[in-house]
């Protein structure tokens, strides 16, 4: 069960502001696309399976379509041969959307100081919470799942309309019309 | 039925004569050195031949030694007969001026993609391969990242200062 | 059209028919790993695939010419990732082949253990998630949890779950407690129950069987020609298993079979899993019941860390522990080669040492990388969700595929 947010209360009746409802509904039936690429991914594996359990968050249809997520999930390496890919992915995400890095490689590279890893997903796509780790244990995950849902619920509503985010974008390179 | 490594090294010497230049037994696998332009035969001989029966390729790759000039690639190819239980290295050396050598892919299927990674991280080519290209690495990548003059970083990033990281 | 019909006749592209190309992308919910496929597709039979791996390449070989030989094990562990413990036992064998280094009987059980605990777990996985891509959920879940206990128990012996760096070179760090011991045991006794069950539901379920019996099937002598190696080679029909041509840490002291297949097809491969599951858990029951006394390490100070309170008590301790921790030991100079039955087949080692710090060359025989070539072969002339299994079953992980 979630806390219900604060407003006024009678017969019947709950009177509260319209985002604190539409942040605490997005918040817990967020659908994460598991962009699982190595050991991260079978920690998710582990983290889905019924002793952690992730659809506990709300996180109960995992979608495998973009257009149909609403966090992307990234766990593991990131090479630069995958970087456009996860690019694609992130720009046919409709909005609202979060993405949370799972683990050190997506986060900064990791172990991998290497010519053929991207540095870091935060290079090509924006990114809202970091999750440290190689492999992070499932509780973190989870943490991690958590924080993103305590973004959501302060989210705008227009957060795409608002300058700020724009701007972001823009300095990804990333068109929004 | 067990063969020995005297009978592989008198029917080897006796096949090709000067071409083999060395024998050698690191840690108990014998190691059979010789002259890259007979790498296919040697391989066919070994493969075709009713004793001994090397037909599965388990490894192939290469080697950089950029000190000695003229002999800087080694060719490495693992070999083992699995009803002899008998493991085999076979090694050559080329050159990195021309740095091209037969490909195994007539004889075994499995060495396609072996060689296609040993293109990719030495550059060397292998005539008769169906399809030498990229494998591992982008397609657009101009050089072949494990000979030893290529640094291990990319050396165009800027978010680590080498100076933290011990280089 | 019957069922016959499909697999047997020949299909052969035909000049100027136009066909479907779909790409089968680097992310999909199927294929469990990054690595593209673009198939073309006449209507739903496929008639040719081009494959693309390369997307997680993080470049191992490279790394590890630039760590000394403790750091690389990290590196191994990411290799197949799913089952970590095997790839360091074969490292650190690896190193100990070079070094001449005799390992005590204890630790060649202890390893054992190690390695087929490991080999239990990769196994669960490559069969839960082959029955979630035919849609049967409920195995997956079932059986998962048994994979945590495991997790629990590699935890208890290392502190890590996934990517464990388990071992060291010349031993293990510290032996068994007893309370692994006692989870061991458990999982002994109660693992065999629920895998039955897990069996039950899909061994001989007439959909499952339906979906997947002459699916992707290749033939011994094409197997061997692709340089197939583990469950995918022993389902087309050849006896080849590492621990018993070439065995290492004494598995010849051990009883156990090697299950082979027939037809090389996808039940084969299914099923030479499940009893393999077995196996392993019969050497962990042999290996607990015989484990016989002695240390848990080499005798090697040189490059096993000494004591701790040799290490604060004697000059000599102290200097190796300095010495091994920056990594400057003296290793011989030679070229060693070294494999190990992994989950999905032959772990090779290739390593080249100069006498220095780090190696100077390491090539690591990645049986994914060298039997995935084969997929082409094995999809064309079946249809597009009997490919999915096929890729399934084949166990490829994109870890030890891209190095």
């Amino acid at each position: 069960m979630v806390e219900a947010p604060a407003g006024l209360e009678g017969q019947g009746f709950f009177a509260t502001s319209l985002d604190k409802v539409i942040g605490l509904a997005r918040a817990n039936s967020m659908w994460p696309l598991p962009f699982a690429t190595s050991c991260c991914g079978i920690e998710f594996m582990a983290t889905m399976g019924s002793n952690y359990d992730l659809a506990r968050f709300g996180s109960e249809r995992m979608s495998f379509s973009p257009r149909q997520a609403d966090l992307l999930m990234v766990m593991g390496t990131i090479a630069k041969k995958m970087g456009p890919v996860l690019r694609q992915v992130y720009e046919q995400m409709a909005e609202p959307r979060w993405v949370i890095s799972v683990g050190a490689c997506a986060s900064s590279g990791g172990i991998f100081d290497t010519y053929s890893v991207l540095q870091g997903i935060d290079r090509i796509i924006p990114v809202d919470v970091y999750v440290p780790g190689c492999p992070p244990r499932p509780e973190q995950i989870i943490d991690g799942v958590m924080k993103i849902q305590e973004l959501v619920k302060a989210e705008s509503l227009r957060r795409r309309n608002q300058p700020e985010y724009k701007a972001l974008l823009k300095s990804y390179g990333i068109e929004v019309e | 039925m067990a063969i020995s490594k005297e009978q592989v090294q008198d029917k080897l010497s006796a096949a090709f004569g000067d071409n083999i230049l060395a024998y050698s037994e690191p840690y108990g696998m014998l190691k059979v050195e010789y002259k890259a332009t007979e790498h296919y035969k040697i391989v066919r001989l070994l493969k075709e031949d009713e004793t001994f029966r090397f037909r599965f390729l388990t490894d192939l790759c290469a080697v950089h030694y950029p000190d000695e000039a003229g002999r800087e690639l080694a060719i490495v190819t693992h070999l083992h007969s699995l009803e002899n239980n008998f493991r085999l290295r076979l090694e050559c050396r080329i050159s990195d001026k021309s740095a091209e050598i037969e490909s195994l892919t007539g004889l075994f299927a499995g060495a396609n993609w072996m060689e296609r990674e040993t293109f990719d991280f030495f550059g060397i080519r292998f005539t008769g391969h169906p399809d030498l290209r990229r494998i591992l690495n982008v397609d657009h990548m101009d050089f072949h990242p494990l000979l030893k003059q290529y640094p291990l970083e990319d050396s165009s990033r800027e978010d680590k200062d080498d100076r933290f990281f011990g280089r | 059209m019957s069922e016959q019909s499909i697999y047997g006749e020949e299909h052969i592209k035909e000049e100027g028919k136009q066909y479907n190309t779909l790409n089968l992308g680097p992310t999909h919910p199927a294929t469990h790993g990054v690595f593209q496929n673009v198939l073309q597709l006449d209507g739903e039979i496929i008639m040719g695939s081009e494959p693309t791996i390369g997307y997680i390449h993080r470049a191992f070989e490279k790394l590890a010419e630039h760590r000394p030989f403790y750091q690389v094990t990290p590196i191994t562990d990411r290799l197949n990732y799913c089952s970590a413990p095997i790839n360091n036992m074969g490292w650190h064998m690896t190193v100990e082949k070079l070094l001449g280094v005799e390992m005590p009987k204890k630790v060649d059980y202890m390893r054992v253990i190690v390695m087929e605990l490991s080999r239990i777990a990769d196994h669960i996985i490559c069969n839960s998630v082959l029955g979630v891509d035919a849609g049967a959920l409920t195995g997956f879940t079932y059986v998962f949890q048994w994979r945590e206990r495991i997790y629990d128990i590699f935890e208890q012996m290392c502190g890590a779950r996934l990517t464990t760096n388990i071992g060291r070179i010349g031993g293990f760090e510290r032996d068994f407690s007893p309370k692994v011991i006692g989870m061991i045991r458990d999982f002994l006794k109660e693992f065999p129950a629920k895998f039955d069950e897990f069996e039950g539901l899909l061994l001989r379920n007439r959909i499952f069987m339906d979906r997947i019996i002459g699916v992707g099937p290749i033939s011994a002598e094409r197997a061997l020609s692709y340089s197939f190696t583990g469950p995918n080679l022993r389902a087309a029909g050849v006896d080849y298993d590492v621990r018993v041509m070439n065995p290492y840490s004494s598995y010849e002291d051990f009883d156990f079979i090697i299950p082979v297949g027939t037809q090389g097809d996808t039940y084969d491969r299914f099923c030479v899993r499940q009893e393999e599951i077995r196996e392993s858990l019969k050497i962990i029951a042999q290996a607990l019941d015989n484990m016989p006394e002695g240390k848990h390490m080499a005798d090697c100070p040189e490059f096993y860390l000494p004591a701790k309170q040799d290490v604060y008590t004697s000059m000599e301790a102290l200097i190796w522990h300095f010495k091994i921790v920056m990594g400057e030991v003296e290793l011989p100079s030679g070229e060693v080669y070294h494999a190990v039955e992994g989950g999905n087949g032959e772990v090779g080692y290739y390593l080249i040492s100069d006498g220095g710090r780090t190696p100077y060359r390491l090539h690591f025989r990645r049986p994914c990388f060298i039997y995935y070539q084969a997929y082409p072969e094995m999809i064309t002339g079946q249809m597009l969700s009997d490919a999915i299994l096929t890729l399934s079953s084949l166990n490829v992980i994109a870890g030890e595929l891209d190095a």
